[in-house]
């Protein structure tokens, strides 16, 4: 049985079936030492039962450390948001959700998977252009709980 | 904010899940904002103060 009604499961497919590209969740996770890990795998295998355009690939912290360094993930369970283009190119679109995506966050990681497969954002063309003109690097962690 | 500029990374972090990283950061209330670890913006604002607020860690002078 899913975590998600059939209802919430009707409207993902919906928001779904208007991406316009590929998106692809790479999960990262090791095998001791990671409480929420299990349940993170849980939520995110939700998605690509509800659209093609979902995949998920997952990348041992430990076993990987070469990958999860590139990502810049050090913690566990992590996700990072990819675009594959027609081609199967992949492009990070350096949106992570560190920590297990539950309540709200869920909502963050849909709409993130959404904007990267291609709907249109929310940024202001000002704004778009402040930050398209930024030469330096910003980190920006947002903090949240699941309610 | 990320997706729109590849020198932005932007991480959405659970701070229940990070008891350490919620106490290095003092926060207190969500949502909490740490940029660059030299802005700190508390709450969710409209989009223009956010961004403002956001490229102000990148501003040299003194806050």
């Amino acid at each position: 049985m899913g975590l998600l009604s059939p209802a919430d499961q009707d409207k993902l497919r919906d928001a779904f079936s208007e991406m316009t590209s590929r998106v692809k969740i790479v999960f990262f996770t090791q095998t001791l030492g990671c409480e929420t890990c299990l349940q993170t795998r849980q939520i995110i295998d939700e998605l690509p039962v509800l659209t093609d355009q979902v995949s998920i690939e997952e990348v041992n912290l430990v076993l990987d450390a070469d990958k999860a360094k590139a990502f810049g993930v050090d913690r566990v369970p992590a996700l990072a948001i990819v675009g594959v283009d027609a081609q199967g190119d992949e492009s990070d679109s350096r949106i992570r959700f560190v920590g297990t995506p539950a309540g709200y966050e869920f909502i963050s990681l849909v709409q993130a998977i959404l904007l990267v497969g291609g709907r249109e954002g929310t940024l202001t063309p000002e704004n778009r252009a402040k930050l398209e003109a930024v030469t330096e690097p910003i980190t920006i962690q947002v903090y949240t709980t699941p309610t | 904010m990320a997706f729109a500029s590849p020198q932005i990374t932007a991480l959405a972090v659970e701070a229940t899940e990070y008891p350490d990283l919620a106490r290095k950061y003092r926060v207190t209330g969500v949502p909490k904002s740490i940029v660059n670890d030299a802005v700190e913006i508390m709450g969710a604002l409209p989009q223009d103060m956010f961004v403002e607020q956001a490229l102000s860690a990148l501003d040299p002078s003194p806050q």
